[in-house]
């Protein structure tokens, strides 16, 4: 009953014209981002960081969320009109969904995307407003190891278990802890890793990392292999409408999608690759139509897409309650908490509910927006697409720059964003996973201050973080979950010489 | 046959990977080294370093193992000059800003140079529409939001 008074307040606090106006520039500029190929969420909110510094940090945060949803409605388009996938989260919606395109019934598959991610949006918002007070009360209760073994989890789950090399995932973690170790030790006042240079001396700014993996990254990556990979758009042709067909098709798709994404998501365990993979294979099983599989099956766009949106809810989760981002987007979203002086985490629920419960409320404005925002207005966003790629990288490359002296305005820092950029291609051409590095970055200073204060408490004792049943637990999971994909790789090698 | 001799080359990639990954364990375990002052009790700002200057150095030696085993599959083909050519309007960009030509000039090489590298090869047109974009973003950001760019003797005029 707390949760909904809650909600009630917060929906008061969402509902006032200052805060719509921000949901609404939030989710119109997630959806095009996430429609254009090449800029995504995460981009997009640390463009914004230095931007918003003098605004309103409720506005703001609001703005921030749809930039977040709206991205993940708006990649789906990208994934079904012209098979690049503008995420990750994304791959598996291009596999049926572009052969639908193909088929001709590309207006279903958009429609099948945009209502299931809005059904699994609602589910999941939900579920943090039902679940985030009951996780805040066990929060409030954890003390600075048991942080410090949630944050392990965190730096496992992102790197490690999930990518396809865990000896490249966590090494694009640990550059990202090096990083997140330049600037002033706030213990002592000694400078680490500055090399006496006075620019370094405050850290390196998220948003220059962020901007230079991801914007410059991605243009060098996207213009070095231009003229070996061609895209097409597939124009949306026949109706927008689904059938009835459809319909019965695709809401069962939708349910589960959202039952497998919203958990995967809220448990610090990093990506919305799993819970849409886990989907398509669910919905590959259990359709009746086995045939249709690989040729366009609208469940295999249902399904994935729904979980896809939900788990990207459900990041939402440890952020809020834990102060703990599992995505590069939440990473960023944290910086851009603390740019105001916030903090995520149960002390936030308790200090500012008008601020958190208001975040929440406008969730759900969010996805009402984008449905509307979404289906009837598919095809001015397709339009978007045909922005000549030199004029839309340029002016990417151009907002990037000026994102990056906003911040902070020296030449220092571009030297800094053009050599993030150069290390954002490199690690795409040779498959370093780009997330690790920015989430180290971000939760590496922030573990370091809680393992210190964890033994600064024990008196130097390092049992602590053993003795205390439960960050001995997390730690145990850390640990399991950084073993077990090189224990599984062992085995598959071991069956292999077997046979 | 085949298996053999891949067996025997090293990879190049993983290999210069884990040699980097080692130097730059070593570049961090020394700047931990050069912290003189310490905490009365729990742990020094040393410590932390020291422990990710480890994990570099095991990581390192992971793509060293990895390097010789052989396997990883080679990147795709690029194009140098496409990437040279955003490179350098990086590099005109930052020049601009630090030799105090502002803002506009910066961004208007950085969007031609781009442009460049994505094939296209009108260059006075694209400078003209880098110029223009350079303008409204300036005047968006310094009149609208009160945010500082970069001067030079153009955007003193403006």
């Amino acid at each position: 009953m707390d949760a909904l008074a809650a909600l009630g307040q917060g929906f008061l606090v969402a509902l006032e014209p200052s805060k719509l106006l921000f949901a609404l520039i939030g989710v119109f500029l997630g959806t095009a981002v996430g429609v254009l190929p090449g800029i995504g969420p995460a981009l997009t909110v640390a463009l914004l960081l230095p931007i918003t510094f003098k605004m309103d940090p409720g506005g703001s945060l609001i703005m921030f969320a749809g930039i977040y949803y709206g991205g993940m409605y708006g990649g789906s388009t990208t994934a079904i009109l012209i098979n690049t996938p503008g995420e990750s989260a994304s791959m598996i919606t291009a596999l049926e969904g572009n052969r639908m395109a193909k088929a001709g019934r590309g207006g279903p598959a958009l429609a099948t995307a945009a209502i299931g991610s809005f059904v699994a949006g609602i589910i999941a918002t939900l579920g943090i407003a039902f679940l985030a007070p009951w996780l805040v009360d066990i929060a409030v209760r954890f003390g600075p190891e048991d942080y410090f073994a949630l944050m392990c989890i965190a730096f496992v789950t992102v790197s490690a278990t999930f990518g396809d090399s865990p000896l490249r995932g966590l090494t694009s973690l640990f550059l990202g802890l090096v990083l997140g170790l330049v600037g002033i030790d706030v213990l002592t006042g000694q400078a680490r890793l500055t090399f006496g240079v006075p620019e370094l001396l405050d850290g390196i700014e998220v948003t220059t990392l962020a901007v230079g993996l991801f914007a410059v990254g991605e243009a060098l990556h996207v213009a070095s292999r231009r003229k070996h990979a061609p895209e097409e758009i597939e124009p949306v042709r026949g109706s927008l409408w689904m059938t009835a067909e459809d319909w019965r098709r695709s809401w069962g798709p939708w349910l589960r999608g959202s039952a497998l994404g919203f958990p995967i998501g809220a448990l610090p365990a990093g990506g919305a690759e799993i819970p849409t993979f886990l989907s398509y294979t669910i919905e590959k099983r259990l359709t009746k139509h086995p045939e249709e599989f690989g040729r366009g099956a609208i469940e295999g766009v249902a399904g994935p897409e729904a979980a896809n949106n939900a788990s990207a809810a459900g990041t939402l989760m440890p952020l809020l309650t834990l102060g703990l981002p599992t995505s590069a987007t939440a990473a960023i979203m944290l910086a851009g908490f603390q740019q105001y002086g916030l903090n995520p985490g149960p002390l936030l629920f308790a200090e500012r509910p008008d601020l958190v419960w208001g975040l929440i409320a406008s969730l759900f404005i969010a996805n009402m927006m984008l449905i509307v925002l979404n289906l009837p207005l598919v095809g001015l966003w397709v339009r978007l697409l045909a922005i000549p790629q030199p004029w839309l990288y340029a002016g990417i490359l151009v907002f990037a720059a000026m994102g990056t002296v906003a911040a902070n305005p020296s030449a220092v820092e571009l030297m800094m964003l053009l050599v993030f950029g150069v290390l954002g291609y490199l690690m795409r051409r040779y498959d370093y996973p780009i997330a690790p590095i920015v989430v180290g970055l971000i939760l590496g200073p922030m573990a370091e201050a809680q393992l210190r204060r964890a033994l600064s408490i024990s008196l130097g004792d390092p049992l602590v973080l053993v003795q205390n049943p439960v960050s001995a637990t997390l730690l145990a999971i850390a640990f399991i979950a950084l073993v077990a994909p090189f224990a599984m790789k062992g085995l598959q090698r071991f069956k292999a010489a077997e046979d | 046959m085949t298996d053999a001799r891949h067996a025997r080359r090293l990879d190049v990639v993983p290999a210069v990977v884990g040699i980097l990954l080692l130097g730059l364990a070593g570049i961090v375990a020394w700047d931990a080294a050069s912290l003189t002052l310490a905490t009365p009790y729990g742990l020094g700002p040393q410590a932390v370093p020291n422990l990710i200057a480890g994990g570099l150095a095991l990581l390192g030696c992971g793509h060293l193992v990895a390097a010789v085993r052989g396997g990883t599959p080679g990147p795709e083909l690029a194009d140098p000059v496409a990437v040279t050519w955003i490179i350098g309007g990086l590099v005109a960009l930052i020049a601009t800003i630090g030799l105090g030509g502002g803002f506009v000039p910066a961004t208007t090489l950085l969007f031609a140079a781009t442009a460049r590298a994505f094939g296209r090869r009108a260059l006075l047109a694209d400078l003209a529409i880098g110029f223009g974009l350079g303008i409204l973003v300036y005047l968006a950001f310094t009149k609208l939001l009160t945010l500082s760019l970069p001067q030079g003797p153009l955007e003193r005029l403006l």
